[in-house]
């Protein structure tokens, strides 16, 4: 990296006793160019084997990269943990101005550790840290609470808002953190490691210079890339229709998973597609910090209050292809408004989109099958289609209201080791699953993915492009998800937006990085990807992870995908394949 | 010609022009945007775009105490930095917060209207536009 390049200051903040330090440490980013390469160092360094990741010695990592703040779609910022939903390695991404902030303020990466005994919420501008009284945010939803600070804080326009809500707080497993409102460190429980440190948001902002090896040849890169950016067809799916657009297309072609993918094609699709979101609601795009995207899509949804006429609410509602799936398909709601609704439910508690639609959607499987009844739900009868009772659960759910909701509350893996129908819990290496029932390779992605997440590796794709095409061996299937997801730990090291990776090929990375003083050829850089994930890897064998013993829900077995069906022994050799490469390369 | 907000309601908050504005000076990042972009109290309400409006006699030129800031040629103010104190009456002046400041140099930043940010403003919320009777009349 360059010598003065402020992407090598790593802050870190202890909330036990209130302190902080900035270190350099550009030896880190030379070796492992920032983001997740970064931070599972960092990691390694901060987090003492087998700790509670609900206890004060588990570390909040955030790390950018030198891509940040210098060119387009490089909008991301990797959080690190151990995540209190799974056990293990915690890895989630988020836009919104978290990375820029960030990276604005000075920062490749920021350390949280130890626990406060009061609620806080930090404020880091520039150089600055401030530790911040928030026992009066205690208990609000995670948009007062940012609309709060907003007033409260410095940085209009240059500041991220992260926080939590009361999901959060009462340490449900999946609790997401929020960023300026729509934006999410979704998956694997960042919200609650925040709640269990009594940390309810944080701000940062800032506003610097980055150096570049030479500003000429940085320009003419940088409108090449933008070019890319506003003209590639590659980004327009996500401009236009955004990433809902995949809802007429998964349902055709038979990988949209409905009513706890007892199916694979919803017969209403179309009510809940993207054309339908958007012709009826679309109010409004947004994007993230320096991307000229867009991708963001806002509802704008119009109720009525029932006790008065001529009285209406209008709510600003985000919406994408996962929450339509999880909260719409997997429940067999066809009705936009109550999803909507639901999704703006789960957004207030702070909670993960996708596995609180899968939690419910097992949940209903279960009272179907009689495992449980409203003595459990509370006098709540699920039922496919009608979106009210979910939105209750999600109030039962946060606050935990008897065992059963305590059980979800720890997501499907657990609900479903004490209720049964474990076979129907569609949860991969513990993680709910994403929307696609695509073929073997989102499924087999899902679980050997190293944060179990359909963004590792896009197993999905695979399905699509190559498995619909042709036939092959679950070992070549193996061999294709891990060379991708190598691929992908250097696109999140740098960081940018995974909805770039059309435009961030490895020939024009190799380009890129000699301006931000990197000298890395080809070679370098598999070898760099090929350590970020054993390094990842290795990480989660010292928690006690084990291909194994890793669980395969036999519902997907049952049900035909836009491939046809496939058997677990297809899957099972696809992840022998995994672990013999594993082993080969000593990640464990 | 002169930068104007053609359509604010049609931002998305991406915050290009102020990267481009930074690059157009040969800096990367933040520190030298001359425009900038918030959203109207959180996102779900959309954002506000400041970029200086060339305003007919600037309240920023009038209270400027060393004459640093004098309308230009061609619309706007030129600053000159050599007369600056960087007192930051300027910026109390302007009520739109059309004035940014920097804080390595501390002095106030000032768009120049070159118009390099709308080439990077992908959904046609920037301009260059013609506007008559600017500042540098006098009447």
């Amino acid at each position: 990296m360059l010598k003065d390049d402020p992407l090598a200051n790593i802050l870190y903040i202890d909330l036990s006793n209130r302190t902080f330090m900035i270190k350099k440490r550009p030896e880190l980013f030379d070796k492992y160019i920032g983001g997740t390469g970064v931070a599972i160092q960092l990691l390694h360094e901060e987090c003492p084997t087998g700790c509670d990741p609900i206890g004060p010695e588990n570390p909040i990592i955030f790390a950018v990269g030198p891509l940040t703040s210098l060119f387009p779609l490089a909008s991301k910022t990797v959080a690190m943990f151990k995540s209190p939903h799974t056990g293990n390695l915690g890895e989630s991404h988020c836009g919104g101005r978290s990375a820029v902030a960030i990276r604005m303020a000075g920062y490749g990466a920021i350390v949280f550790k130890g626990a406060s005994d009061i609620p806080i919420y930090l404020s880091i501008h520039g150089n600055k840290v401030y530790f911040r009284d928030a026992s009066s945010l205690w208990g609000m939803g995670s948009s007062a609470t940012g609309r709060i600070i907003r007033e409260n804080e410095t940085g209009g326009g240059l500041r991220t808002i992260m926080r939590i809500g009361k999901a959060g707080e009462n340490l449900v497993s999946y609790a997401s953190v929020t960023t300026e409102t729509y934006r999410h460190f979704g998956r694997l429980g960042l919200g609650a490691v925040f709640g269990s440190k009594k940390l309810k948001a944080i701000a940062i902002s800032g506003k610097s210079s980055v150096p570049v090896a030479d500003t000429k040849l940085y320009r003419k890169m940088y409108e090449e890339i933008y070019q890319t950016a506003v003209e590639s067809p590659v980004m327009k799916k996500y401009h236009d229709l955004g990433t809902a657009e995949n809802i007429i297309a998964l349902n055709k072609f038979g990988g949209f998973p409905t009513r706890n993918l007892k199916e694979a094609t919803f017969e209403k699709a179309d009510a809940i597609s993207g054309e339908a979101f958007a012709a009826g609601y679309l109010g409004r795009r947004l994007a993230c910090s320096h991307c000229p995207v867009g991708c963001i899509h806002i509802a704008a949804f119009r109720e009525p209050y029932e006790d008065e006429p001529y009285y209406y609410k209008t709510s600003m509602i985000s919406y994408d292809y996962e929450p339509i799936y999880s909260l719409g398909s997997m429940l067999g709601i066809s009705d936009p408004e109550g999803i909507l609704k639901l999704m703006d439910s789960v957004e207030t508690w702070g909670m993960d989109a996708i596995s609180t639609g899968v939690v419910l959607a097992w949940a209903t499987e279960a009272q179907e099958q009689g495992l449980i009844s409203e003595k459990e739900t509370m006098g709540i009868k699920f039922s496919w289609g009608e979106p009210v009772p979910y939105t209750n659960a999600t109030r039962l759910i946060t606050e935990q209201s008897n065992e059963f909701y305590m059980a979800l509350a720890k997501g499907v893996e657990y609900a479903a080791s004490l209720y049964g129908n474990r076979d129907s819990a569609l949860a991969f290496g513990k993680n709910e699953m994403a929307g696609y029932h695509t073929g073997p390779g989102t499924h087999v992605g899902n679980l050997i993915g190293l944060r179990h997440s359909h963004l590792d590796n896009a197993g999905y794709s695979i399905d699509q492009k190559v498995l619909a095409q042709k036939q092959i061996s679950p070992e070549e299937l193996a061999d294709m998800l891990l060379g991708e997801e190598r691929w992908r730990q250097i696109l999140s090291s740098l960081v940018v937006c995974f909805f770039a990776r059309g435009i961030y090929t490895p020939d024009i990375v190799s380009k890129l990085l000699p301006l931000l003083g990197f000298e890395l050829k080809h070679e370098d850089i598999n070898r760099i990807g090929t350590e970020i994930y054993r390094e990842k890897y290795r990480f989660k064998t010292k928690e006690g992870f084990s291909i194994d013993e890793l669980r395969i829900p036999k519902r997907i077995f049952e049900i035909s995908s836009p491939v046809g069906k496939f058997d677990e022994t297809y899957i099972r050799r696809a992840l022998d394949r995994v672990k013999k490469i594993l082993e080969e390369q000593g990640a464990d | 010609m002169r930068l104007a907000v053609l359509e604010t309601e049609r931002c998305v908050g991406c915050q290009c022009c102020m990267f481009a504005c930074s690059r157009r000076q040969d800096e990367a990042g933040l520190t030298k945007a001359c425009l900038a972009v918030k959203s109207v109290g959180g996102m779900r309400r959309g954002f506000t775009v400041i970029v200086c409006r060339t305003c007919d006699n600037p309240p920023c030129a009038k209270v400027c105490p060393t004459n640093a800031i004098e309308p230009g040629k061609e619309g706007g103010v030129c600053l000159d930095m050599k007369k600056c104190i960087g007192c930051g009456h300027c910026q109390d002046a302007c009520l739109i917060g059309a004035i940014l400041w920097d804080d390595t140099t501390n002095k106030p930043m000032i768009c120049m209207h070159c118009g390099y940010c709308v080439k990077f403003c992908p959904h046609k919320v920037l301009g260059l536009e013609k506007k008559e009777g600017v500042g540098h009349v006098k009447r």
